[in-house]
């Protein structure tokens, strides 16, 4: 048998430079946004996306879609200064949008364009242990006892092992009084860590699917979502006496938004996540809501926990804490190199 | 792969009939060809990878000396470097075996044992990590059989070593395969009525034979183990200075902005791999002139 | 060459031998291959029919699509011309050359990634005028193809190149003598002579193209729906703890495997046994 290849390769490279040639896929949608986020929002903003088309569409008369990307959040803060096409970022921490904004794409007054700092939601820090906790894991200071396995994410990558590090860190200066001796207890404890993954979606994995550690240093949100997704009879959550009030910032990236042309939908899309619908959705997905209404609703879901917040005087805010604990040579170099 | 740079003999009736002339012009299309050719080698492999020199070079030396030998990358290259030889070694004795069982004895299932050879060519690497890494692990097929015995594969160094057995396994089969067929048993023969027993004889008659291709299988199971991503990162558990592979460090530097650390890391790996491909390239050489020489 | 018994092994180490490769094969390569498929259906059909046809899933899988076609098509005809390059005339540095289109396959897949981000990121070489025009190459499938076509690189001309310099140049020279022109000799004698293995290098540059996880993951920018590929949604299901709906996807690159692996075998029939390998 002999093929006659010359036609069907011509045709096939013409096939190839249409296809080039051709637009992206067609969008259904008249207004197309992407939010940027961090990695345990995967489930609220599946939800709240489609609450947002809905009233965009009832107000507007357009039709939009919102495409999500999560990871951990100072991973995804470095695609956006990459060029990755965020309209909105919506990460965990206030840093990773400064970093942002530090390369001018973001206006630098960003956190006060928002009511409450612009996080629209806050959460905290719990540990999530396996079921009738059989370390008998209490408080931070059980976490640095031999044998204790800790599983939390990498500080340089994920936003809320940052705030599980700085919680930890709040403790022990509390508790010891010194610097030093608050070094030497997160020295201890990232001694008991032994798996450390980039985001905190991959952390909570490590520890409810595959089995590994004693306990998880989780987002509040997330340790609920871990019992509701995989059965409240697997783990239980275990509340410190002390712990930080994280504030995920929100913010809309203006040089994105200005040359796409999509401010307008960008800004309503967070102006959203402020009103009653968004609280509440927020609320049923285990952040806390700011407002005061909504609050009282959720009252009895979220435990009592004594707050220490980023801007207390041991942090200095989030510029401050991530120059003296995560950048090159910080803290928390100093002790996981040791 | 194994072939690629193997020179096969000129076509013998091609030599009868132009004996005096190589292959020289007389074919159109060479400026045209080798133009394209160096265009899309350049577009797609040179630009970039120089783009990665370039990068590279904007830092001085001290900097890229000091972030060499930090304690963290350090280990994270002797990991990926030293359990590469380990599993490419492992491979080695598999992969003998293997080879060994395809062509030397019928049984049942031979063939079907033969194709199974190229699955971790064919499977992609995300696949197989997410499938290692559900089995090993101490609720899976493989590792709640271990865990009794307190062997904890997933998220250990031991899980890098099986994700890397399994990507490495055929290329050590696939090359020594064809020059174990093509041998020349009468060799075998003549040692056995000699006298030799079975032994002496695999030995002194065929390890020599294959030794070169046991070598190239061997570098370039490694070559691709250095290098390997997808199927490690499931399964590794990727704690810093245990079980964090050199591709994954640079991708965490990457994603904390460390452009230098990633760039000065990635820069190393690459002139590894360039030596790498060349030490390949002697070695198939090599293996290609022994087995000529026996055949 | 057929296996046979004459100087073989005493039985019992025959048998050992036999075994302990079917215990390699069956530990690394069977096991994981069917557990695929187990956890996949571990749900039952509806579950993973369901997983299959969810929007994120299916625009995954369009992407693949594209960036495949895009990769394979570039990589076969320019494999094409690289073979004629360097199979039919003579030149220095020939062998330098083949080494150079090997280089990607040693390159580690993050490098691959890594460099185009260097170069089309908004801190990179070209980035920031790219974004000025409105060119968007990383976090688009633009850079997933670049990426792709850099790992699949020596693909189709690794087969050919061997088999283009074993066939040498008389067939084409005869060709030529007698009066054809360059585009017919290719077409009508070149091609026809290595038409299966240049198949054969567009199966495995195909295999390989579906499922690059670690250069796509580096520039992908994972937008669900948009810029995922099917191993990334792998990873983003599994992320989410959707082990099935993960397993399910990934039972697609498995089938696709075992296809190509069955593709494989029938096409080195043809060849014959020299050119088996990758």
């Amino acid at each position: 048998m002999r093929l006659n290849f010359g036609p069907a390769a011509a045709a096939a490279l013409i096939a190839l430079v249409g296809s080039v040639a051709s637009p992206a896929p067609v969008r259904a949608a008249d207004v197309t946004l992407l939010n940027v986020s961090y990695d345990p929002t995967r489930e609220l903003y599946a939800k709240f996306n489609e609450l947002f088309a809905h009233e965009y569409q009832a107000q507007t008369g357009k039709s939009v879609e919102v495409k999500a990307s999560h990871g951990g959040s100072g991973k995804q803060a470095r695609s956006v200064i990459d060029g990755l096409d965020a309209d909105v970022v919506t990460l965990a921490l206030a840093y990773d949008i400064d970093a942002i904004a530090d390369r001018g794409l973001i206006a630098p007054d960003w956190q006060k364009r928002l009511p409450d700092n612009s996080s629209p939601y806050t959460s905290t820090i719990v540990f999530l242990v396996r079921k009738g906790n059989p370390k008998g894991i209490k408080d931070w200071d059980d976490l640095v006892k031999p044998g204790i396995q800790v599983i939390t994410p990498n500080p340089k990558t994920s936003g809320g092992a940052r705030w599980n590090y700085l919680a930890g860190w709040a403790y022990a200066l509390r508790k010891y009084g010194s610097e030093d001796k608050a070094k030497d207890y997160l020295a201890a404890l990232f001694r008991n860590v032994p798996v450390l993954d980039t985001g905190a979606r991959g952390s909570t994995i490590t520890f409810t699917e595959r089995g590994v550690g004693d306990v998880l240093l989780a987002w509040e949100n997330e340790a609920f979502l871990s019992q509701r997704e995989l059965g409240a009879d697997k783990f239980d959550i275990v509340v410190p006496s002390l712990s930080i009030l994280a504030e995920p910032p929100v913010a809309v990236v203006d040089k994105n938004v200005d040359r796409k042309g999509t401010r307008a939908a960008a800004e309503a899309y967070l102006k959203l996540l402020y009103s009653k619908e968004g609280q509440k959705l927020a609320a049923e997905n285990f952040y806390r809501p700011r407002d005061p209404e909504i609050a009282a609703q959720y009252r009895d879901q979220f435990p009592k926990v004594d707050l220490v917040t980023i801007d207390d005087p041991i942090f200095g805010g989030w510029r401050k804490a991530q120059q003296t604990h995560f950048a090159d040579g910080g803290v928390f170099d100093q002790i996981y190199s040791n | 792969m194994s072939e690629t740079v193997l020179d096969p003999p000129m076509n013998a009736g091609a030599a009868a009939l132009l004996p005096a002339r190589r292959a020289g012009h007389v074919l159109p299309g060479f400026g045209l060809t080798m133009g394209l050719t160096l265009l899309w080698l350049g577009l797609v492999v040179l630009i970039p990878l120089a783009g990665l020199f370039l990068k590279t070079a904007e830092l001085s030396p001290a900097r890229i000396l000091g972030i060499l030998t930090a304690t963290r990358t350090l280990n994270a290259l002797k990991i990926s470097f030293g359990l590469s030889l380990a599993a490419a070694a492992l491979n080695l004795v598999f992969g003998a075996v293997i080879v060994w069982a395809l062509t030397r004895y019928d049984f049942p299932g031979r063939r079907v044992l033969d194709a199974l050879i190229d699955i971790p060519f064919a499977l992609p690497t995300a696949v197989a990590g997410i499938a290692l890494t559900t089995l090993y692990a101490e609720n899976g097929w493989i590792g709640a059989l271990l865990a009794p015995f307190g062997i904890k594969v997933a998220f250990t160094p031991l899980g890098i070593l099986v994700a890397l057995i399994f990507i490495g396994l055929p290329f050590v089969v696939r090359t020594v395969q064809p020059v174990l067929e093509d041998l020349d048993r009468d060799l075998e023969e003549a040692a056995a009525t000699l006298g030799a027993g079975r032994w002496t004889t695999i030995r002194r008659i065929v390890l020599p034979a294959v030794f070169p291709a046991f070598l190239t299988g061997f570098a370039l199971a490694f070559a691709r183990a250095v290098g390997e991503y997808g199927s490690v990162i499931f399964i590794a558990g990727n704690l810093p200075n245990v079980s964090e592979i050199a591709p994954l460090l640079i991708v965490i530097r990457l994603e904390e902005f460390r452009y230098a650390d990633a760039t000065a890391i990635a820069a190393t790996m690459l002139v590894a791999a360039f030596l790498l491909l060349f030490v390949i390239n002697a070695l198939q050489r090599w293996s290609q002139a022994r087995t000529g020489r026996l055949s | 060459m057929k296996p046979e018994s004459v100087h073989a092994e005493p039985a019992p180490v025959r048998r050992a031998v036999i075994a302990a490769a079917a215990l390699v094969v069956g530990l690394f390569i069977v096991l994981p291959l069917v557990n695929v498929f187990a956890q996949a259906l571990s749900k039952g059909w509806a579950a993973y029919a369901s997983a299959l046809v969810e929007p994120d899933a299916l625009a995954a899988i369009e992407l693949t699509l594209l960036v495949t076609a895009l990769s394979v098509g570039l990589n076969a005809a320019m494999g094409l011309v690289m073979a004629w390059a360097i199979t039919k005339f003579s030149f220095p540095g020939k062998s330098f050359l083949i080494t150079l289109i090997d280089l990607p396959f040693s390159v580690s897949p993050v490098i691959a990634g890594l460099v185009f981000v260097l170069l089309f990121g908004a801190q990179g070489f070209f980035g920031g005028w790219l974004i000025d025009n409105g060119w968007k190459i990383i976090f688009a499938w633009p850079g997933i193809t670049l990426a792709t076509v850099f790992v699949t690189f020596p693909f189709v001309a690794r087969e050919l190149i061997p088999l283009m310099q074993e066939q040498g140049t008389a067939e084409e020279e005869a060709a030529v003598t007698l009066g054809a022109d360059g585009w017919r000799v290719f077409t009508r004698v070149t091609l026809p002579n290595i038409r299966w293995a240049l198949l054969y290098g567009v199966l495995l540059c195909n295999a390989r193209a579906m499922g690059e996880f670690g250069a796509v993951s580096v520039v992908s920018g994972h937008v669900r729906g948009e810029t995922n590929t099917i191993p990334l949604q792998v990873e983003i299901l599994y992320n989410e703890y959707q082990f099935q709906a993960s397993f399910a996807v990934a039972s697609l690159l498995a089938l696709l495997a075992i296809v190509t692996l069955l593709a494989k075998a029938a096409l080195e029939a043809r060849i014959g046994a020299r050119h088996r390998g990758h």
